[in-house]
């Protein structure tokens, strides 16, 4: 009876689906990446999951998530904050606001980590001139810092370094000691050289 | 990047709303991207212009088709320019714009050129955007060079091809499977963030059968576990791989036998974590401990230990972490949690509500009843700081207090009652009034006071719901104190005062009052009798009828039980089916007899449920609470004759769907426990039109189950289209001993195919 069979096949596909699903969950992954202005306005913002697919629904997420954090001052340390079964960590400086998204039961230190990387990156491209006009100036190296640090979800941390040869990528210490962050500089100090190199030619 | 004007310094002052996109418009954009097609490129334009567009994708704006496409091809010509920077802007773009198949054909020769390239971050990009917009046909004809770069000597490469293969295993799995052996060489590599991709790679991909065969599945199982028995052992690099590890550990620890003698398998490597060098890896590691099944507090312990050092850190990312897990812990562990409370009564002036919120909720779940009133007195002041999410969190945890420890409730039911006199939203007062009436009904000493409290409220609520829902509970519990009278002056003042729908539920509940305390009744009917002059004709009719049906003339008689149960008592029909009959009734010489309406309830499709757990209900309004299906389905069991000797239901489960969401006949079943049987409800659900099912029975085979034996079947005459109905099978089963059994079920009918779709069969119970 076909009755019998549909319900057969379908145990096995719904079976293979929980278990990718189960695995994806395991792996840490980010939702999102934003950075706004201090008016709430979007400078740059990538999305990682499909858990926002229509830009109303973008819009109100970033507006919710702005009016939540807005009174509060995350400008020495990283502060962090729930809301809607998703963990937000945060970040001011001067009238940029950044901010990492994940789901709620995401280890929130490896957010805070990703935080930091992206922050640190955009400091040192932005020359320590870490104000709105400037990030928009440069809104180039910051989506490309945006789309190297993270791939559809999952942390991708690249160094690189094009004026520099491929070997000093492994000199720069890749193990467990160093702070992430530190790589994510190397990356943005050889972007930012080739930024300065780039404006004094013109 | 856009054109700057020339800026003198006094131009800073008007630059608050500047920006270099302002004024941008999509079609100027669009005709910029023409330059792409120069045949001299100018690099350092084209890099502007693509990051215009990027900007105007990231602000929302969509291309058409037509647009999309242009500008594809537009981009792909950019692939003539050496310039680095530029090439890196095509990359991205690329992927933003998500060609369609035929398109991607276009780059996909410039891309594989790029893909081989010497330098690495060509090679590293060149992958990350193929593996993004290729498909199968494609993949195959590049899996030589992924296979290369995965063991490539430049980890970012590495990394890429990685990263990209972690993506592939969701549309194309047979492939990624085939690199197996490239990755396990990538896991030994030196480069952390390497190995941390090709262990989430080896991992995921030992879950993809090859085939439907379970053996091949169970072998790939094992896998794993050597994997992650290997990996402990040596040295892991990067705190992420190690995270990862742990997760990975975590699993194997929860899929292994349940062995009770001796420590559990890989607690040590976890316990070893806590020590790492890396905040995140302790982290997770204390927390995969805390998660551990059927976890000792001897296992507890060391996490717990260092959960605690995080409580104080200056770090709030650090305290919020270390709370929320010790929130969770306490609700299992309360005692193992008890060492922290000092630290967490001082976060509880924390800066971040979230975390004092979440430290004043633990400590509500782990203090003992000595600390309470400390406690009480910490929390008021809290109270104005925070906003009323937070405060419904703290109302549902003190509530749990309450219950914990009944004695204490004159402080904690004060403290409720003053709470709600001071502001707060609707959720907030109605999370409250729920709290206070769940105290009232669980703790019987402390009804007098509730009631009270909740009277001295509704002389000042503002949400016309809640006053309905107080009154309401008010006409239940009231008639039942020692001195009902003391409530008739509040209830009476809500007529005089309140808007029409709370006189309404005043009147009810002052004829209540009425009918179940025949000292109070004479005094009722004068006030009644002064409801009938009332402006709504809702109080009016409701005032008419409780003098009328109640003993209109005064005389003190004993109200019948009929009476009460008419004007009182729970409709047992469903609106919804009442709706459905009124609106099908045709006026005749036959008048509506509501005794035709069909009492059987359609049953709720199981929705995906995000909440944790259930809570007890308060004062029960919308969909089913857990208080009022267990009555309906006490009932609906009580008016079947053949299980009316089987005694008090015990407990009902949740319906467990017993067929696929896609069949022809939906089948769930709820499994009704009582002393001596278990009666299984089985809801049907036809949703084919153009059948009837008639006959309908489970037929169960429970030869696996031997202890119980089948008593009686009770068949479902007629099964209409998307109409539910209920068929039983009861079993008789041992007293008092726990039984076990297994239990197959088949759908048994007669279809009867409906031709004259007009035709619609009476329903009689």
């Amino acid at each position: 009876m076909s009755f019998v069979k549909r319900a057969k096949s379908n145990s096995s596909i719904a079976e293979l689906d929980s278990n990718l699903k189960n695995l994806k969950e395991l792996c840490p992954s980010i939702k999102n990446i934003l950075l706004l202005d201090s008016e709430g306005k979007l400078i740059a913002v990538k999305y990682y999951s499909n858990d926002w697919p229509t830009n109303s629904a973008k819009e109100t997420f970033e507006r919710a998530v702005f009016t939540k954090t807005q009174k509060t001052n995350a400008r020495t340390e990283a502060e962090i904050t729930m809301f809607d079964n998703y963990v937000v960590v945060y970040k001011f400086v001067q009238n940029l606001h950044f901010f990492v998204t994940g789901g709620e039961n995401e280890n929130e230190i490896i957010l805070a980590t990703v935080l930091q990387g992206f922050f640190d990156a955009v400091g040192l491209l932005l020359r320590g001139n870490e104000d709105k006009k400037e990030a928009l100036e440069n809104l180039d190296l910051i989506l490309l810092c945006l789309h190297e640090i993270v791939d559809g979800g999952s942390w991708l941390e690249m160094s690189l370094n094009s004026p520099h040869p491929p070997n000093a990528v492994d000199n720069h210490n890749m193990d467990a000691g160093a702070p992430l962050s530190e790589q994510t500089i190397t990356q943005a100090l050889a972007t930012a050289r080739e930024h300065l190199t780039r404006s004094l030619l013109q | 990047m856009a054109q700057p004007l020339v800026k003198k310094d006094d131009d800073r002052d008007d630059e608050v709303d500047y920006s270099p996109f302002m004024g941008i418009e999509k079609g100027a954009v669009l005709q910029e991207a023409r330059v792409f097609n120069d045949p001299q490129l100018d690099p350092r334009r084209c890099s502007q212009v693509i990051t215009k567009l990027l900007y105007l994708l990231n602000q929302g704006e969509t291309f058409t088709k037509v647009e999309a496409t242009e500008v594809f091809f537009s981009v792909t010509k950019l692939f003539q320019s050496k310039d680095i920077g530029l090439r890196r802007m095509v990359y991205v773009m690329i992927k933003e714009l998500s060609p369609s198949a035929d398109e991607v054909i276009i780059v996909t020769s410039s891309l594989m050129k790029d893909m081989t390239s010497k330098t690495d971050m060509y090679r590293a990009n060149a992958i990350r955007v193929l593996c993004r917009i290729t498909d199968g046909t494609l993949l195959t004809q590049i899996e030589r060079y992924l296979k290369q770069a995965i063991v490539d000597k430049n980890p970012v490469v590495a990394s890429a091809a990685l990263v990209s293969g972690i993506h592939l295993l969701q549309t194309n799995p047979e492939i990624v499977k085939r690199w197996s052996n490239e990755v396990q060489e990538a896991v030994q590599s030196r480069a952390a963030l390497v190995q941390f991709h090709a262990l989430a790679l080896l991992h995921q991909e030992s879950f993809i059968p090859f085939s439907e065969n379970f053996g091949i599945r169970q072998n790939d199982r094992l896998a794993v576990n050597k994997l992650v028995s290997s990996l402990t052992k040596g040295s892991v690099r990067s705190p992420l791989a190690q995270c990862l590890l742990i997760r990975y550990t975590s699993q194997v620890i929860r899929e292994s036998a349940n062995t009770q003698a001796g420590d559990r398998p890989f607690y040590d490597f976890l316990e070893g974590c806590l020590r790492h060098k890396a905040e995140m890896v302790i982290f997770e590691a204390a927390r995969a401990i805390t998660e551990l099944n059927g976890v000792t507090n001897r296992e507890l312990t060391p996490a717990i230990t260092v959960l605690q050092h995080f409580l104080s850190s200056s770090k709030p990312v650090l305290r919020f972490a270390a709370v929320r897990t010790l929130n969770k812990v306490a609700m299992t562990h309360p005692m193992a949690v008890t060492n922290c409370n000092i630290d967490m009564e001082s976060l509880i002036s924390d800066q971040n509500r979230s975390i004092a919120t979440l430290a004043i909720t633990t400590l509500l779940k782990t203090g003992n009843e000595s600390s309470v009133d400390r406690l009480m007195k910490q929390i008021t002041n809290f109270m104005s700081d925070i906003a009323d999410e937070f405060k419904i969190v703290v109302v549902e945890a003190i509530r749990s207090l309450c219950l914990k420890f009944p004695l204490k409730y004159k402080s904690l039911m004060n403290f409720l009652s003053n709470i709600l006199r001071e502001e707060g939203g609707f959720d907030y007062k109605k999370a409250i009034v729920d709290s206070i009436v769940i105290l009232i009904r669980d703790i019987p000493e402390a009804k007098e006071s509730g009631l009270l409290h909740l009277c001295e409220f509704i002389e000042d609520c503002e949400f016309t719901y809640l006053s309905a829902q107080i009154l309401h509970f008010l006409g239940i519990e009231g008639p039942k104190t020692s001195d009902p009278r003391k409530y008739i002056r509040y209830i009476y003042n809500r007529v005089h005062l309140e808007n029409a729908t709370v006189r309404a539920a005043a009147v009810s509940t002052l004829a209540k009052f009425g009918a179940m305390v025949d000292t109070l009744k004479p005094h009722i009917f004068v006030l009644l009798r002064r409801c009938l002059f009332d402006n709504d004709d809702e109080v009016r009719d409701r005032a008419t009828l409780y003098l009328n049906t109640l003993g209109g003339d005064g005389a003190v008689v004993q109200t019948g039980e009929d009476v009460k149960e008419f004007l009182f008592g729970s409709l047992d029909i469903p609106l919804a089916n009442l709706e459905n009959s009124l609106k099908n009734y045709e006026p005749s010489e036959e008048s509506f007899d509501i005794n035709y309406v069909p009492k059987e309830v359609k049953t709720q499709p199981l929705a995906e449920k995000k909440a944790p757990g259930k809570k007890p209900t308060g004062l029960g309004a919308p969909p089913a609470t857990s208080l009022s299906t267990v009555d309906s389905y006490e009932k609906l069991l009580s008016s079947i004759p053949e299980f009316a000797n089987f005694g008090k239901l015990f407990k009902s489960s949740a319906p467990v769907e017993l067929t696929e969401a896609e069949t022809e006949y939906a089948v769930n079943v709820v499994k009704h426990i009582f002393d001596c049987h278990v009666v299984f409800q089985y809801n049907c659900t036809n949703t084919i039109p153009e059948q009837l099912l008639e006959n309908v029975t489970v037929v169960v085979d429970a030869s696996e189950a031997e202890e119980f034996a089948e008593v009686v079947s009770k068949p479902l005459r007629s099964l209409p289209y998307d109409s539910p109905g209920q068929t039983f099978v009861a079993f008789e089963k041992p007293e008092g001993i726990p039984v076990v059994g297994k239990f197959s079920n088949m759908l048994r009918f007669i279809v009867k195919r409906l031709i004259q779709v007009l035709v619609r069969p009476r329903m009689m119970e």
